[in-house]
């Protein structure tokens, strides 16, 4: 990400050190992930110190320090899809991708997260492929599902 | 600034107004061990060895010394059967990360805590962050911080500033209360060249 | 539309509103919450209109996209206006049948719900069972208004309740009328919210803050998010009568920022209520000035917790403060500030509007007004009801709720959140408030109430709850990064066969620790899952410990399916289904189940015929040896003959 852009990013948001969350999610919207670069820009810029944005990269789920692949993958762990066997759609996602949760596989086709809560209770267990809800799944369903994705 | 009368294990203490608990038993002599304070430092509250029971406007409850304020008329006890049994719990929970650390065995001895409660961990990290904190509030370099979260978090120097000041620095290395070689290892692990498999382009590894 | 620069000029607004509106032309309202449009109420929702636009009639019958009805098992839902027939589970293709029968004035018998005992087809959404035992008051405008419309909610009364306020209330009576109406905060404890709000107008100083706590993230509840995104002005509504009633200037909505709809909504509806004069300098010529900001969270369940929320808010990282001052006095930026959740928000206008006399005339004792909560998990019914406080626990699970699907058992129903307690089958008549929850060994939480069935491992959902807090622990202090995660490996090896003797007492005392010695609220209520389950079915924990057994046959390690060699009719259908080529069969051949290949996906046990069921999960006992080869040939009855 060019620094222009993220100098933009900055300045939308008034470039106060209140702001560094919502700079960074910006950033990790628009690019998908947070280079080093464009997190000493924001540093540099907000006068916050580097060990402080890597904390708060590190620390919210919503930041990656590396490239994220093209399909982005969350499966839902809330209550309700647990009880209704969350854990079996994740173990075959895991055995047909190959990948555990927080990871990328090597070609960057997958990315895997596990979710807390993704508000369709009623229709757990719940996969979320690119913001696209596949509901009432079952294992063999499951890896049918990702055999769509390219 | 007005001074304060309260009362430590059934001792009358007096103690400037704004001390802490913490501040004001040691004014009197009473030790409360503790592993995150420094008196150069902000309160943390992280390793919750200083709970003590307070007692004021007639309910007790439990509270970190080195947080709570002295106020007039509080009663603090600084050891009891609960205090002493979370104290050795926490001990426990620590020996398992430092086993054989010198500041951890004496206590670990006063409160019969069991160094081999817990299966041992491999950090010897006990997360206290009188490095990261000493460095950002007393040095103001910011060269190590934290990264992550819960169990997963740890201490991680950032190598361009570290290669710069920390040479002639090195004045957490001996904070540490469990290694005092912990922060440096984690020091010299960060300027190593070539780093080992930088992660992504080489800010800080990715959390799993 | 210009500002409104009076509270004369906003009831001249409304009256212009409705009166440019025809009571009887037919609007169609469809659900487009976020669990409807999981279930495709988006693609319904263009089909409407091309097919409007199709028939010619897109003048005639209008459509209006709402927020969440609550009923979302049945969702995609449409309730008709004026007629109010209300149809469910929609697919495209049943719009043109929609349209048609809103000209000819008729009803689509098979979209109508249908009495899942009696077979009737109920047409009106009220005298649906789901719906009957509610009392929606917070949540029951969803349905009325287009959350993008500020119109809609004008139309119904909107900020009626801040001209009042503005026109005829001191901040102080504002103040009382809360504190009279005993509102409790429905985000965690329960803290009275008047009794909150005047330490803030009591504190020293000129700046303070009001904040939405929308960082609902209790896995399981999902209230808050349908509230933000389906009435976003009523929250708004709410946190500027606060700001009014403590003196602040200034506000902020803290919302997840995997809630992407609610934050586009409110964004919006902010805009919307500037522009209107309803927010920003001089609302509603009063000369009262206050500002809304939205901060979106980045994820991390932790800043939920007050101190947590508002160092976020401060840009830094989530962690809560060793403090032991409250934030009403001390909060963001060291300045005093009230924190509520989404829903308290929601119910200040009500109050302020209907009386605090009125607001306690619902609910119990100590637990005024209604709440709304998700019921989830094995429940026929999934949705958010709304009930007056006190109703008791089976009334929402078997009234309202359905009861249990497949003609389970009820075994426990967990309410409050990864932090709050299992209550068992015996505290089923338990009227639902703070207090009787927490006396229960529960909570009240934002009102995630998770209904589990026989097939529910216990020991497994104390696992699963203590592996989301050690997994969400901020880390900082001691008892609860250590002490959860310790009580997790406990847990997991309790579910996976390795218990100890000594597993449950240890238990024990970590919790003791983590609620006594913790710094936040996270790590103080972290072992209430260990705790209430162990309170209620220790039994369990000891058949994992002392058998190797898992009674609910759930823990992996801890079972077997084993094919019945007795049913087994040689039909194929596990074989062909399991992803791990695990059984070996053929054509009337007994099949059996290779243990070592086995990864216990429960695959072959869900696609057995029902008229065979011929497989089985075994737990505790030996899994019985393959039948010998020459037994596994099947003679059909017909062919002996």
């Amino acid at each position: 990400m060019e620094n222009e852009r993220v100098d933009q990013i900055i300045d939308k948001h008034g470039a106060e050190p209140s702001g560094l969350i919502q700079i960074l999610l910006e950033i990790q919207s628009e690019n998908n992930w947070l280079p080093k670069s464009a997190l000493e820009r924001v540093g540099e810029r907000l006068g916050v110190p580097l060990t402080r944005i890597q904390h708060i990269a590190t620390f919210y789920k919503a930041f990656s320090l590396v490239p994220k692949g093209r399909n982005k993958v969350h499966i839902c762990m809330g209550t309700a899809c647990h009880v209704r066997g969350a854990q079996r759609v994740l173990d075959t996602v895991q055995d047909v991708i190959g990948i555990k949760p927080g990871e990328t596989d090597l070609d960057l086709k997958f990315s895997l997260e596990t979710v807390n809560c993704l508000g369709c209770c009623a229709l757990g267990p719940v996969m979320e492929i690119n913001g696209k809800t596949h509901g009432k799944l079952t294992p063999a369903e499951t890896a049918n599902v990702l055999k769509s994705y390219e | 600034m007005s001074e304060i009368v309260l009362e430590i294990d059934g001792k009358k203490v007096t103690a400037r107004e704004g001390a802490t608990v913490l501040e004001a038993a040691a004014s009197a002599g009473v030790r409360i061990p503790t592993l995150c304070h420094h008196e150069k430092l902000e309160p943390y509250g992280s390793c919750r060895l200083c709970t003590v029971e307070v007692e004021a406007g007639g309910r007790t409850r439990l509270v970190v010394a080195c947080v709570y304020p002295a106020a007039d008329g509080l009663r603090v006890r600084t050891r009891s059967d609960k205090i002493d049994r979370i104290r050795k719990l926490i001990l426990e929970l620590y020996l398992a990360h430092a086993p054989d650390a010198a500041g951890l065995r004496d206590l670990a001895e006063e409160y019969g805590a069991d160094r081999d409660r817990f299966d041992k961990e491999a950090s010897f990290c006990i997360q206290c962050g009188l490095c990261v904190r000493y460095c950002a509030e007393v040095k103001k370099k910011h060269a190590v911080g934290f990264v992550d979260r819960g169990w997963r978090k740890e201490i991680c120097f950032v190598p361009e500033i570290a290669a710069e000041t920390c040479w002639d620095c090195r004045e957490c290395f001996p904070l540490c209360p469990t290694e005092a070689l912990q922060a440096a290892y984690v020091f010299v692990e960060a300027l190593k060249f070539p780093r080992e498999d930088p992660p992504g382009d080489g800010a800080v590894p990715e959390r799993s | 539309m210009a500002r409104i620069n009076s509270p004369a000029e906003l009831e001249a607004v409304r009256d212009a509103i409705l009166a440019a509106r025809d009571p009887d032309k037919p609007c169609i309202t469809l659900c487009c919450g976020s669990a409807c449009q999981a279930s495709g109420s988006l693609e319904v929702a263009d089909r409407l209109e091309a097919e409007l636009r199709e028939q010619g009639v897109d003048g005639e019958i209008e459509i209006r996209k709402t927020g969440c009805h609550g009923y979302c098992e049945r969702g995609p839902i449409v309730v008709n206006e004026p007629s109010g027939v209300s149809y469910f589970q929609l697919q495209p293709d049943d719009v043109s049948e929609i349209v048609a029968a809103i000209k000819d004035k008729g009803v689509v018998e098979r979209l109508l719900y249908s009495d899942p005992v009696t077979e009737e087809k109920i047409e009106q959404e009220a005298q649906i069972p789901f719906y009957k035992n509610q009392k929606r008051l917070v949540f029951g405008d969803n349905v009325k208004i287009d959350p993008k419309r500020i119109e809609d909610y004008l139309a119904i009364g909107g900020y009626a309740a801040l001209a009042k306020a503005l026109s005829q209330m001191t901040p102080e009576d504002v103040l009382e009328e809360v504190k009279k109406a005993n509102l409790r905060g429905r985000g965690g404890g329960g803290f009275p919210a008047g009794i909150k709000w005047e330490g803030t107008r009591n504190a020293p100083g000129d700046t303070k803050y009001v904040i939405v706590n929308a960082d609902e993230g209790d896995p399981g509840a999902y209230m808050d998010r349908s509230l933000l995104e389906g009435n976003p002005h009523a929250i708004l509504e709410g946190l500027v009568l606060g700001a009014y009633a403590v003196g602040a200037q200034e506000g902020y909505i803290y919302v997840r920022q995997e809630y992407p709809l609610a934050v586009e909504n409110v964004v919006l509806a902010i805009q919307q209520a500037e522009a209107h004069g309803l927010l920003g300098e001089n609302i509603l010529g009063s000369g009262f000035d206050f500002k809304v900001v939205v901060h979106q969270g980045a994820g991390a369940f932790v800043c939920g917790e007050s101190t947590a929320l508002m160092t976020a808010l401060e840009g830094r990282v989530g962690e809560p403060r060793p403090k032991y001052i409250r934030s009403n006095i001390k909060g963001l930026w060291e300045k005093p500030s009230v924190l509520n959740n989404v829903e308290t928000w929601a119910n200040v206008p009500l109050i302020i509007k209907n009386g605090a006399d009125w607001f306690t005339s619902l609910g119990t004792e100590g637990s005024k007004g209604t709440k709304v909560f998700s019921l989830v998990g094995k429940i026929t019914n999934t949705g958010l009801v709304e009930v007056p406080m006190g109703t008791t626990l089976r009334e929402i699970i078997f009234d309202i709720g359905g009861g249990i699907p497949g003609g389970k058992k009820f075994k426990a129903v967990q309410t409050g959140g990864p932090s709050g307690g299992c209550l068992p089958e015996d505290m089923l008549d338990l009227p639902v408030g703070f207090d009787e929850l927490t006396k229960a060994g529960s909570m009240m939480g934002s009102g995630g109430m998770i209904v589990m069935d026989e097939d529910t491992c216990m020991v497994d959902v104390a696992r699963y709850f203590i592996g989301f807090l050690t997994d969400e622990s901020c880390g900082k202090c001691v008892p609860c990064r250590e002490g959860l995660r310790q009580m997790l490996k406990i847990l997991t090896r309790i579910t996976t066969g390795e218990g100890r003797d000594g597993d449950i007492q240890l238990l024990e005392e970590l919790s003791e620790v983590a609620k006594e010695a913790a710094l936040c609220a996270l790590g103080q209520s972290g072992p209430n899952p260990f705790l209430s389950t162990v309170r209620y079915f220790r039994d369990e924990y000891e058949a994992h410990i002392r058998e190797n057994r898992c009674p609910a046959l759930v823990c992996k390690e801890l079972i077997a399916f084993h094919i019945d060699p007795e049913k087994c009719q040689a039909c194929g259908s596990c074989r062909r289904k399991c992803p791990a080529e695990a059984i070996d069969g053929g054509k009337n051949r007994i099949h059996v189940v290779d243990q070592d290949k086995c990864t216990k996906c429960g695959t072959c046990f869900e696609v057995c015929p029902s008229r065979f069921a011929a497989v089985r999960k075994i737990s505790g006992e030996p899994v019985p040896p393959p039948i010998p080869e020459e037994d596994r040939v099947i003679v059909r009855k017909s062919k002996k003959k």
